[in-house]
């Protein structure tokens, strides 16, 4: 009278039982957050650069404080840590290679820092393409650096695409700023 | 239009007892959903029967959610209970099918719900075509625990909708995705699995690392996904039942994501970047063997499987603005498809294989759109701040991708709209999602 379905007994069990006691039996590997650059407490970046230079403090700069030059915390706020660009493009711009002309000398100064870079995108994209944009926008970055001197071994790239912006706001305001590749430094060795 | 093979008009006009309804139609009830449906199909399920004490509250629960996957459609319309004459008392006794003619009830479901005493749940159900007086098909009976109560009501409602417009269903199925909390500047993500409704909510990973796109296989066991758990984006595979995962490596100091298994659930295509240039390329599952299928300085990205393997669609910026192209799957000469105004992105072939979904990005707009598989006959179906990454339901009807609101307090959230654009409504969560990727129908 009926037509049966044809599952049988046992794979109601599997099938049919509650996936949730599967789940929560199961041991959640701990998840490693190994990046090397995460001896920087701000690794995504949430300060403009300030220029320090006329802040009045005059030698016995503390190591480490943004005084020191041999900081990292100087080489984010007076060299800069980033530079931004335009929309779509992964060209560098006359201002970035400023930037990042100080960047390598400073690199040079201080060869036991390496560097990650962090390319990044707005959101105005989709997801899988502003990674590779991202990508794109870091490489351009160490290319430009491994012209000026520094050792490529010492740095590495990584993309964010459009999952760490700086900036919220849905305005190009915001979105400017989040076109950005971020050189983070660190005296961990990257590999 | 809407297609009823009987009009209302002369079911209404042919009266309550009128025998010659049956012989005037040109063939059984179907609702016909190819060209979008205006005015939806008004059906009737009184809650099931329930055979005892034990079954009460899910026959009442059953019922709800039958309705709730039929409504949900836009392709029918209940009837509210506070409408009906008629009463089901007994699953077995004869339809007094004048009392749901009365109501205007084209068709009508009728169940019973039995629980025994060591949490099984059986769930009989017959479906009615009330103004021909007949049954359409069989009557069905299923058999499962307790806490496979809404598969039961999926399952139901996935036979009344086959029956009724003989098209596949997609109740029964499920969808995992990218959980979102927190602000847009510090966003939490975990990979979660639930229901195509949004119910049995589960967390597949913890919100510690990044992680982004996941796709089913094709038997829906196992997820492929790319999360920055090592610190650089990598691509997982993840066993559902178990939440296991392992990493599939790739060459150091190289970047990969965007993965999709190949129709053959051995084979995964993603990108790859190396000194900044992405690439596709294909990787035996098994062996971890690795070939290449694009070689340009472009970004080349977004891969998505022709169901019969022998294709893939993908997303490239070769021409200036990322657009798509399809290629064999082996690689080789690809050919451009997209060529509107706008750029196109995150194409997916269709279960069926004849439309490629997409999302495009035109004058500051997102949409989601179809298009068939030489590129002709575009369709676009939303328009957003911002819409992205859309996924088939099982039979390849129905879409589901990503909006996300604009401005410093947007939140994603999951949408569903039919290939037709019509019934465009947001996946009851009350989570931040994004990146769904659709099962096929469950066994």
């Amino acid at each position: 009278m009926f037509a049966y379905d044809k599952l049988n007994k046992e794979q109601m069990k599997n099938e049919w039982g509650n996936p949730m006691n599967i789940l929560s039996k199961t041991t959640i590997l701990a998840t490693v957050l190994a990046l090397g650059a995460c001896s920087s407490a701000d690794r995504f970046g949430n300060s403009d650069a300030v220029d320090l230079n006329n802040s009045g403090v005059a030698g016995g700069a503390l190591a480490g404080s943004p005084q020191d030059p041999t900081s990292a915390a100087y080489f984010q706020q007076t060299v800069g840590d980033r530079v931004l660009f335009a929309v779509d493009q992964s060209t560098l711009t006359p201002q970035g290679m400023a930037t990042l002309d100080g960047q390598a000398q400073w690199l040079s100064t201080n060869i036991e820092y390496s560097a990650v870079i962090e390319g990044h995108a707005d959101e105005q994209g989709t997801r899988e393409y502003n990674l590779a944009l991202g990508a794109r926008r870091a490489n351009a970055v160490l290319e430009y650096l491994t012209a000026k001197g520094v050792a490529p071994n010492r740095m590495k790239v990584i993309s964010y695409g459009k999952e760490r912006p700086l900036e919220i706001c849905s305005e190009e305001s915001c979105y400017a700023k989040n076109r950005r590749a971020v050189t983070v430094i660190s005296v961990v060795p990257t590999s | 239009m809407m297609k009823y093979v009987l009009t209302l008009l002369s079911a209404i006009l042919l009266g309550f007892a009128a025998p010659v309804a049956a012989q005037e139609r040109d063939g059984p009830l179907r609702i016909e959903i190819t060209e979008g449906v205006i005015e939806p199909l008004p059906y009737a399920v009184p809650v099931f029967v329930a055979d005892n004490a034990a079954a009460a509250q899910h026959a009442q629960n059953i019922t709800q959610v039958i309705a709730a996957d039929l409504s949900g459609t836009g392709l029918f319309r209940e009837i509210p209970a506070s409408a009906h004459i008629g009463r089901i008392t007994n699953f077995a006794s004869p339809i007094q099918f004048p009392d749901w003619k009365a109501i205007n009830a084209q068709a009508l479901i009728v169940g019973g719900v039995s629980a025994d005493g060591a949490g099984r749940l059986t769930v009989r159900f017959r479906l009615y075509d009330v103004f021909a007086g007949q049954e359409i098909g069989q009557g069905l009976q299923l058999q499962g625990t307790v806490d496979g109560w809404r598969r039961m009501a999926h399952k139901v409602a996935d036979q009344v909708y086959s029956r009724l417009t003989g098209e596949d269903a997609y109740f029964d199925s499920r969808v995992v995705f990218v959980a979102e909390s927190g602000p847009k500047d510090n966003r939490q993500k975990q990979l979660a699995i639930m229901d195509y409704d949004g119910a049995n909510l589960n967390y597949l990973t913890d919100a510690r690392s990044i992680v982004l796109a996941p796709r089913f296989s094709p038997g829906d066991d196992q997820v492929l996904y790319t999360s920055y758990e090592s610190g650089f984006p990598k691509i997982y595979v993840l066993d559902v039942a178990s939440a296991g995962r392992r990493v599939l490596e790739t060459q150091q100091g190289t970047m990969s994501f965007a993965p999709r298994f190949a129709p053959d659930g051995r084979t995964v295509v993603f990108s790859l970047t190396t000194g900044g240039n992405t690439d596709l390329y294909t990787m035996d599952i098994g062996s971890s063997r690795t070939s290449r299928l694009t070689s340009a300085p472009s970004i080349e990205t977004a891969p998505s499987f022709s169901p019969d393997g022998s294709r893939i669609v993908f997303e490239s910026d070769r021409s200036g603005l990322p657009q798509l192209y399809v290629m064999p799957a082996s690689g080789g000469e690809a050919q451009r498809i997209s060529f509107g105004q706008g750029r196109y992105g995150t194409p997916v072939w269709s279960p069926r294989g004849d439309l490629i979904a997409f999302t495009k990005q035109s004058k500051g707009r997102f949409h989601i759109g179809v298009m068939r598989t030489d590129g002709s006959e575009e369709r676009l179906l939303t328009a957003s701040f911002l819409d992205e990454g859309p996924t088939w339901a099982p039979n390849g009807r129905v879409i589901m991708f990503t909006r996300e609101s604009q401005g410093a307090q947007g939140q994603a959230r999951l949408y569903s709209v039919d290939i037709t654009g019509r019934n465009l409504r947001q996946v009851p969560l009350d989570i931040g999602a994004s990146d769904p990727s659709w099962s096929g129908l469950q066994k």
